[in-house]
């Protein structure tokens, strides 16, 4: 065999061993080369197996040679592989950022901690998006999610402590259900392998213990990626996380989760019938309609810019359940093309504000007032990411909502149609008060003694803006893979 | 607790058994019900008892923060370096059968070394958090 | 004497009932950690009991033994304690170190600080 063959392992075995090896050295930026070279070595492996996915079609790797549906399969299929670029490369880029920020931000005996837990979180990530095995999603969750608290924890604000003590709370509860969902699923179907309980849940669907699990699967998950009213957590633990771990996070964990509902809800459950003879997707798209308007609604009033974002989050999870929702191949790409968009764009405000952190040591909106003439760069990122989460054309943003449009008009639904323009109003509204403090207002005194962000900052986070641009502009390479993924997902879903 | 001789003998004696114990559970794990969880964990309970009744002082003496860290690490890295070595032999990660000339064997080192590196990973860990929070020195607040 | 049939799972959802209850409904943050783990260790009873067969033993070859009980989802479950372990040792670390920096561990009291910070 050659190394290409044993790529799906290397994906979750490179950062599984990098986490000791950087808890062994120790040392602040030895810890942080191996994190940044660990991350890009993931982007390489990930955008090899996106690559090899798309030419030859999906393919397995079992784990100790065991074969499937008995042993661990890691299973790579178009969804897997953009899903694994996606966290990869939001994690190469926030790696390379992240050893200014957290020289200012965390204490020097406890960097190498943050960069343990941030190849660990990366390694949970990767091995939940590439793994075929319904109970190793399980524990690829809870490597991310213990490696998570932490990272929250390490904020500099003792709120921080308690934040990252609900998000405990809240994620173990989450994953638990998680486990008790995929318990009673064992228990009709007597497998682990996804693949292999797709084939076997439609035999006993009309069983009550087969509706239980999909209804424990569904909140749990929904805990996991903080759909409204499951998102209680995500403000606090954005909010006073180091400025790296939010960045990294926002982009990352809830998408993998979203990946994860998208698996077991259509992948494993599609074949069953039950997504529509149960009332789950007006459910969804309840959640998400609500998750939308009040995330947005609820991010105008935040005085903090992190919280203000956190919030948005929210608002925008609500789009990419919408997209979900419509069960539709236009739909559903909508959903994966906005994972990806939304990644981006989020990423590459957080890590703005993470500069505008690193200068003024708060990104409080009274803080920043004037600031937009002082650091020049940064605050034009803030503007560009901006725009794109209200989904003005040109950017990603605008290539998300156009296809959920479409997918809701293809679904006769208009005022869904219409809700998302709305929605969009109120995102203009809490975009628009950045840009007023920053260029408009009267500068405070910490802006006045502010300058442009190192270029350490700058760099990493025009390059996320610049994709967010990039990718705008040229939307037909990620919509032709989220199609493609699209179009896999629903074929197992019965009609 | 220092000054009760009974306790002190006693703890003194079954140290070593307790000690010994985890270890046939740690190499009988292929054969019969134990493994690496459950010896590291009462590898761990013969250290915990050490500190109980001698003090943290002493026990820290024995098992320093620092040691504890490298057991971990190796732990984990013994536990991938094994799939790693399967792979670099031609089979596919964590696949034990291409150790050794006949699959069997293979098996029997496989399982018996990733054992080894869970029990060495659990017994730190599980020192570690009973060494953390038994401490009031804040600055080993982390090491868990 | 013979457990009536269906007595392990009555006793799952009773144990997951009464932690989930825990952890909403206490104020004090150590025991919100405790229903936590009641509310985990529900459902490693659930799993373990799905695994037993009746009559059935460790699944080890020997003489004369026909039926095992399944050991899947005992393996599983030994990945689920390990990990609720860890859950709760972190947990409680945070605990301590909210202690540390508020002086207290009751949610209310947290909550009214916060909100005097924010």
């Amino acid at each position: 065999m050659t190394l290409h063959d044993h790529l799906p392992a290397l994906a979750v075995v490179v950062p599984l061993m990098a986490a000791p090896v950087i808890v062994a050295l120790r040392r602040p930026t030895a810890a942080w080369a191996v994190a940044v070279a660990v991350s890009w070595a993931c982007l390489a492996i990930s955008g090899q197996l996106l690559q090899s996915v798309l030419a030859n079609g999906p393919f397995s790797y079992l784990l100790g040679g065991w074969a499937a549906p008995w042993g661990i399969e890691y299973r790579v299929d178009p969804v897997d592989a953009f899903v694994l670029v996606i966290v990869s490369a939001i994690a190469a880029v926030v790696s390379l950022y992240a050893k200014t920020s957290v020289a200012k931000e965390i204490d020097p005996d406890r960097q190498y901690l943050f960069y343990a837990m941030y190849v660990l979180c990366l390694c949970g990530l990767l091995g939940m998006a590439i793994t075929g095995d319904a109970f190793n999603v399980f524990v690829f969750l809870e490597i991310s999610s213990l490696s998570t608290y932490v990272l929250v924890a390490l904020g500099r604000d003792r709120r921080a402590l308690t934040a990252a003590f609900r998000y405990l709370v809240l994620g173990t509860v989450g994953a638990t259900f998680y486990v008790i969902g995929i318990g009673l699923a064992y228990m009709m179907t007597g497998t682990l392998n996804m693949a292999d309980m797709a084939e076997r849940l439609p035999a006993v669907a009309h069983t009550s213990t087969v509706r239980a699990a999909l209804a424990f699967l569904v909140v749990g998950i929904g805990l996991k990626m903080a759909a409204f009213p499951l998102h209680l957590w995500l403000p606090n633990a954005y909010a006073h996380a180091p400025s790296v771990a939010t960045a990294f996070l926002a982009g990352t964990a809830t998408k993998v989760s979203v990946y994860v509902l998208l698996r077991i809800v259509l992948g494993v459950f599609g074949g069953t019938g039950l997504l529509t003879a149960l009332p789950l997707m007006e459910l969804l798209m309840a959640m998400a309609l609500a998750g939308m308007f009040v995330g947005s609604a609820v991010a105008i009033w935040q005085p903090d810019l992190k919280r203000a974002l956190a919030y948005s989050s929210v608002a925008q999870i609500g789009y990419i359940l919408l997209g979900i929702a419509f069960l539709s191949e236009t739909g559903l790409a909508a959903a994966i093309v906005h994972l990806f968009n939304h990644a981006i764009m989020k990423t590459a405000l957080f890590l703005a504000l993470g500069a505008i952190v690193f200068r003024l040591g708060s990104a409080r909106i009274e803080d920043i007032a004037g600031i937009g003439r002082r650091m020049p760069l940064t605050m034009a990122a803030v503007l560009v990411a901006g725009l794109s989460l209200i989904g003005v054309p040109l950017t990603v943003g605008f290539v998300s909502k156009w296809y959920l449009v479409e997918a809701a008009i293809g679904a006769g639904l208009w005022p869904v149609a219409v809700a998302i323009l709305l929605s969009s109003l109120l995102a203009v509204a809490y975009v628009w008060r950045i840009v007023e403090a920053a260029w408009f207002a009267k500068p405070s005194d910490k802006a006045l003694a502010a300058t442009e962000a190192p270029t350490a900052l700058i760099v990493p986070t025009w390059a996320m803006a610049g994709a967010a641009v990039w990718f705008g502009v040229d939307a037909t390479g990620t919509m032709g893979v989220a199609r493609a993924a699209a179009a896999a997902l629903l074929k197992g879903v019965a009609p | 607790m220092r000054e009760k001789p009974i306790l002190r003998v006693g703890t003194k004696l079954l140290i070593p058994f307790i000690l010994l114990f985890a270890l046939y559970v740690q190499f009988h794990g292929d054969f019969g019900p134990g493994g690496g969880f459950q010896a590291g964990v009462i590898f761990a309970a013969a250290f915990i008892l050490y500190a109980l009744v001698f003090g943290m002082a002493n026990a820290r003496a024995a098992l320093p923060a620092g040691l504890r860290r490298q057991i971990m690490a190796l732990g984990v890295l013994l536990y991938a370096g094994v799939g790693v070595v399967g792979m670099l032999a031609g089979g596919n990660f964590l696949d034990y059968s291409v150790l050794s000339d006949t699959p069997t064997t293979g098996q029997h080192i496989g399982i018996f070394l990733v054992e080894l590196g869970v029990g060495m990973n659990v017994f730190a860990a599980m020192a570690t958090i009973f060494f953390v929070f038994a401490s009031r020195d804040p600055s080993a607040k982390e090491d868990g | 004497m013979e457990v009536p049939g269906l007595f392990n799972y009555w006793m799952a959802v009773v144990l997951m009932m009464a932690g989930l209850y825990a952890v909403i409904a206490r104020g004090n943050l150590v025991k919100k950690i405790v229903g936590l783990g009641v509310f985990q260790i529900s459902v490693f009873v659930l799993y373990i009991t799905m695994g037993k067969v009746k009559g059935g033993t460790a699944p080890i070859l020997g003489d004369g033994i026909t039926v095992y009980s399944n050991p899947l989802p005992h393996v599983l479950i030994l990945t689920a304690i390990v990990v609720g372990v860890a859950t709760t040792a972190l947990g409680l670390a945070l605990v301590v170190r909210i202690r540390e920096s508020f002086g207290t561990i009751e949610e209310d009291e947290l909550q009214a600080i916060e909100e005097g910070e924010a």
